[in-house]
């Protein structure tokens, strides 16, 4: 099997709203795709954590709010879980109020042609 | 040892609530009532709507300390002063060491033949209050006799039950003690403006049958001048009389008019026994206000504090409340009274050894009137001279009495608009010397015209709450203690927590604090708007912002959050109401606007379909079970009379939506912070006690109001008479019927913490009725913080009610054209959110659960309980998992 093979494509870049995300099925999990566009209108980027919340157990995290907090560390860009608020971290699925809520991080990609890949593990 | 508090009234527990944590000391309180403590100055309330359970002074939990036994309904017979012992009515005996007298006083009923009439009360008592309101009921004439604070007092409480109210003054004026004669003039003029008789010189021989059956004239008042008055029931307001009966059978020396004889530190003629508030007697004078009564009881908890004790008063007092388990209360209640009772052994006892009279200065709100009196009102002191102000017109009466030389301020006197009351009273008791022009302090001010004294001025020794005895220098102490709010300042100090009265002093003095130090009230939105909601309201507008981007790159830096994004949200649809789905605004909703739905704990949304005033024809009734039964969605009647469906997929919205779009429906916005619901009662349609088409009104105002964005949800309902049935009064904008219009009430709510909402205008007509609500939420929306609701909006402030009547009633900062207009653009601009959504292809596209899949979330399970669905819980997912 080619490494190819493990990045599955979700969608078009176009297909999520700036400053969205969506929940895409990849196997048999779920997996929460951003799109990140700064004010200035400059594309950041995508990324991608669990959909699962944990504080919640429900599959919610790609309808969560997206925005940027200082830490101790720098800004961080996270998502909102819209149950109770718990702060993830776009980039690592770290929680900020709380490491037990913590998710997982994908790799995601954006290609030229503005498709997002998935890498599944 | 054993102290035995006699009297369970505002003072005697104000002495109890000052020795909380005293060690070694064993209280037995005896309480004559079938209640504690409650409020007495706020009594008249009661028939405004606060309940005796409101009215308690008793804090949670404050008599299981275990070294207070309370026992009501307890009356003190005599006190055997040989063998120390109380003796109860009923034979029971209580054994004591000390005893601190705080019987209070009774009210005073002058000797007229047929006092004793059915139907004949006083105003003293909630079980007083009671009586009154039976009598009430059954009454449609009602006399108050007595024309001091009381008896205005009483008379707003007949006035409220709906009865034609006189008051009967044996004096030339009303409020003799506090006003003088141009005042009195006024005072009587406003109140009987409000549809209240007032008859002064008049000296009631007697109360006889006035032949009235039933209602309209039970008994006949007969004046010495001849004259009569029919009436059905009378209230004795004319005054106090010491209770003071015990000091007599115990042999205390009394005063000749009554009064038990006390000294400076409230010791009566035995030295083990003190007698403190309205039944001492201190240098000939009797105290019928609660300020010097609580600073008596702050005197014998100083006394009793300083006993010797045992064990030594020191250490030991915390251990044995922290070993009672009562340590939060005691923490709580040290920390609320730190001024004047400052932890044993601590620094700085402030504690007042000696009662040294008191200041009487009053500032009152008698029947909707500000009245207040300050100092020497009356000009007794030699030679003062006067500063006159008086508007007829605008109802307004000023004096200011000064010394000889004009230098300092002696007393005032101030009716119908007190504002001022704060600053001429530390003038008055501080000796602040009188500005050059001193009548400059009771006139109008006019534009541009700073006026008054800044609390700058004041020393920190000034006495800024009387009730609760808190300085200036105590404010100050506490707000750099980190007390930077006003609420935190309140609960921290105490200051403004009885009569109210301070409180725009208390801001002042806070606010020029926070100002000195440096401090910038932090109000701002979040870590990327450094402005509060109120700020960037006005910021947007201006600018013309209409994205959540252009306004942060404005206004703002950074990227926002989860805070501002909502709140900006709310801020560009109040301006612009621009549907909230537009996609240039689809990434700063919250899940609930961006699905316009509300979500659930396990992902899945309820749906809530408009029903105005909760009125819906039995074919919707039907549609809305077809699409629950076709959806497999729970069903729940809400508390603002409409139906919640729960359960449902986001791909499942916007068909459930489509079947009801097509059957009229119309969102409910159950997911937006913005109207809600108007609830109604069925009204004078049906119901034969409705005086107003509440139901009719409850339409119209829902329809106008519907999609409104705010800094919150706004919850309102109309009754349609006085029975309240719709229950306007919890609402953040409630209307009641009356026979002549509609009242209405504002800033109301229930949930966590609950507030009766304030008359904002009464008996208005329908159109007067849209117009004030209009103006008083965009007011609101305008000017309220990020999820504050009106009833928070309003107590924060400055102003409060009065203030809002200014800018909505009277104009006062002349926006109401503006906030009418913007108003009427809302309403314009109106669409149903799911009504577009459904025919918006581009928006249709988010309501699917995966972008690259038709699934469904194979995480969203249901179990079947009562005949619906709910949730799986944890468990039984649990079980699922593993077989």
């Amino acid at each position: 099997m080619t490494d190819a093979a493990h990045w599955t494509f979700v969608c078009h870049r176009d297909d999520i709203v700036p400053n969205t995300g969506v929940a895409a099925k990849v196997g048999a999990a779920q997996v929460a795709v951003f799109r990140v566009v700064a004010p200035d209108g400059t594309e950041d980027g995508v990324f991608a954590i669990d959909n699962f919340d944990v504080r919640s157990q429900a599959n919610v995290l790609s309808r969560g709010l997206i925005g940027e907090l200082n830490t101790d560390t720098g800004p961080v860009l996270v998502v909102a879980s819209p149950i109770y608020k718990n702060h993830l971290c776009l980039k690592t699925g770290r929680c900020l109020e709380d490491e037990a809520w913590s998710v997982k991080a994908w790799a995601v990609t954006c290609g030229d042609d503005g498709a997002i890949m998935v890498r599944a593990s | 040892m054993k102290l035995v508090v006699i009297g369970n009234g505002m003072v005697g527990h104000k002495l109890l609530e000052e020795l909380v944590g005293v060690a070694d000391l064993d209280i037995t309180v005896l309480c004559e009532e079938p209640r504690p403590a409650y409020d007495r100055v706020h009594l008249s309330e009661f028939f405004s709507g606060k309940t005796a359970e409101e009215l308690s002074l008793v804090s949670p939990g404050f008599f299981d300390q275990p070294n207070v036994s309370l026992k009501l309904n307890a009356k003190a017979v005599n006190i055997d002063r040989a063998a120390k012992c109380v003796l109860l009515e009923g034979g029971e005996t209580v054994p004591y060491d000390r005893i601190v007298l705080a019987t209070g006083s009774y009210p005073f009923v002058p000797a007229v033949t047929g006092r004793d009439r059915n139907g004949c009360l006083v105003y003293r008592t909630i079980e007083d209050l009671e009586a009154m309101r039976e009598w009430g009921a059954k009454s449609k004439i009602g006399v108050v006799v007595g024309g001091g604070l009381l008896g205005l007092e009483c008379a707003k409480a007949l006035k409220d039950m709906g009865l034609a109210t006189h008051v009967v003054e044996f004096a030339p004026r009303l409020m003799t003690v506090q006003v003088d004669d141009m005042g009195g003039r006024l005072l009587r003029r406003k109140i009987e403006a409000l549809g209240v008789q007032v008859h002064t010189g008049k000296n009631t021989l007697e109360i006889a049958d006035g032949g009235g059956v039933g209602v309209g004239g039970r008994h006949a008042m007969k004046f010495a001048d001849g004259s009569q008055l029919l009436t059905d029931m009378i209230v004795f307001s004319a005054g106090i009389r010491p209770r003071d009966e015990l000091a007599r059978n115990a042999s205390l020396i009394r005063g000749e008019r009554g009064g038990i004889l006390i000294d400076n530190q409230c010791k009566t003629s035995d030295p083990d026994i003190w007698a403190i508030g309205e039944c001492a007697l201190w240098q000939g004078k009797i105290f019928g206000l609660v300020a010097p009564g609580y600073d008596m009881a702050r005197v014998v908890a100083a006394q009793i504090r300083l006993l010797p004790s045992p064990l030594g008063r020191g250490a030991g007092v915390r251990d044995a409340v922290e070993a009672s388990g009562i340590s939060e209360l005691a923490e709580s209640l040290t920390r609320s009274t730190y001024t004047s009772s400052p932890l044993p052994g601590g620094e700085g006892l402030k504690q007042p050894a000696e009662f040294n009279g008191a200041d009487m200065s009053t500032k009152l709100k008698l029947l909707g009137v500000d009245v207040a009196s300050i100092g020497d009102a009356q000009g007794s002191t030699p030679g003062s001279l006067n500063y006159l102000f008086s508007d007829e017109v605008a109802g307004v009466y000023k004096k200011l009495v000064v010394s000889a030389d004009a230098k300092t301020l002696l007393g005032a006197v101030l009716v119908g608009e007190a504002n001022d009351y704060g600053t001429l009273l530390q003038m008055a008791l501080n000796g602040i010397p009188l500005p050059a022009q001193p009548e400059s302090l009771i006139l109008p001010s006019v534009e541009g015209g700073a006026k008054g004294l800044g609390v700058d001025l004041l020393p920190a020794t000034a006495s800024i709450c009387s009730c609760n005895n808190v300085s200036k220098g105590d404010l100050c102490a506490a707000i750099e203690g980190g007390a930077t709010s006003l609420g935190a300042l309140k609960k921290c100090t105490k200051a403004a927590t009885s009569c109210g009265g301070c409180l725009p002093l208390v801001k002042q003095v806070l606010d020029a604090e926070l100002k000195k130090s440096g401090v910038l009230v932090l109000n701002h939105l979040c870590e990327h708007f450094a402005h509060s909601r109120q700020e960037l309201f006005h910021l947007v507008k201006v600018g013309g912002q209409k994205t959540f981007d252009d306004t942060i790159l404005a206004h703002g830096k950074g990227r926002g959050c989860d805070v501002c994004k909502p709140a900006v949200a709310s801020i560009l649809a109040s301006c612009w109401n621009e549907h909230v789905l537009k996609p240039k605004h689809a990434s700063v909703q919250d899940t609930n606007d961006y699905y316009l739905a509300n979500i659930q704990k396990d992902g899945t949304y309820s749906v809530v379909p408009r029903i105005p005033g909760g009125e819906i024809t039995p074919d919707k009734l039907i549609v809305i079970g077809q699409v629950a039964k076709d959806y497999g969605l729970y069903t729940k009647i809400t508390g603002g009379q409409r139906i919640d469906l729960f359960g449902a997929r986001v791909e499942q919205l916007p068909e459930i939506w489509r079947a009801l779009v097509a059957a009229g429906f119309e969102s409910g916005h159950a997911y937006g912070k913005s109207l809600r619901t108007v609830k109604s009662c069925v009204g004078s349609t049906w119901c034969r006690y409705g005086v107003q088409d509440s139901v009719t009104m409850a339409i119209k105002i829902e329809e106008r109001y519907r999609g409104l964005r705010s800094p919150h949800k706004i919850k309102m309902a109309v009754s349609g008479c006085t029975r309240e049935c719709a229950e306007a009064q919890s609402k953040d904008v409630g209307v009641i019927a009356t026979e002549k219009g509609w009242n209405l009430y504002v800033a109301g709510n229930g949930g966590m913490k609950p507030r009766h909402a304030e008359l904002l205008a009464g008996d208005i007509d329908d159109a007067t009725l849209i117009k004030l609500i209009d103006r008083f939420l965009m007011f609101y929306i305008r000017t309220g913080d990020r999820l504050q609701r009106t009833s928070t909006w309003i107590e924060n402030l400055e102003g409060g009610l009065s203030y809002v009547k200014k800018v909505v009633i009277d104009d006062s900062l002349g926006i109401c054209a503006e906030l009418e207009a913007d108003m009427a653009r809302q309403v314009e601009t109106y669409e149903c959110e799911w009504k577009k959504a459904i025919t918006t292809p581009e928006t249709l596209k988010r309501f699917s659960h995966f972008v690259n899949s038709k699934d469904a979330d194979s995480n969203i399970q249901f179990v079947d309980e009562r005949g619906q669905i709910r949730p799986k819980n944890a468990l039984e997912r649990k079980l699922e998992v593993t077989p």
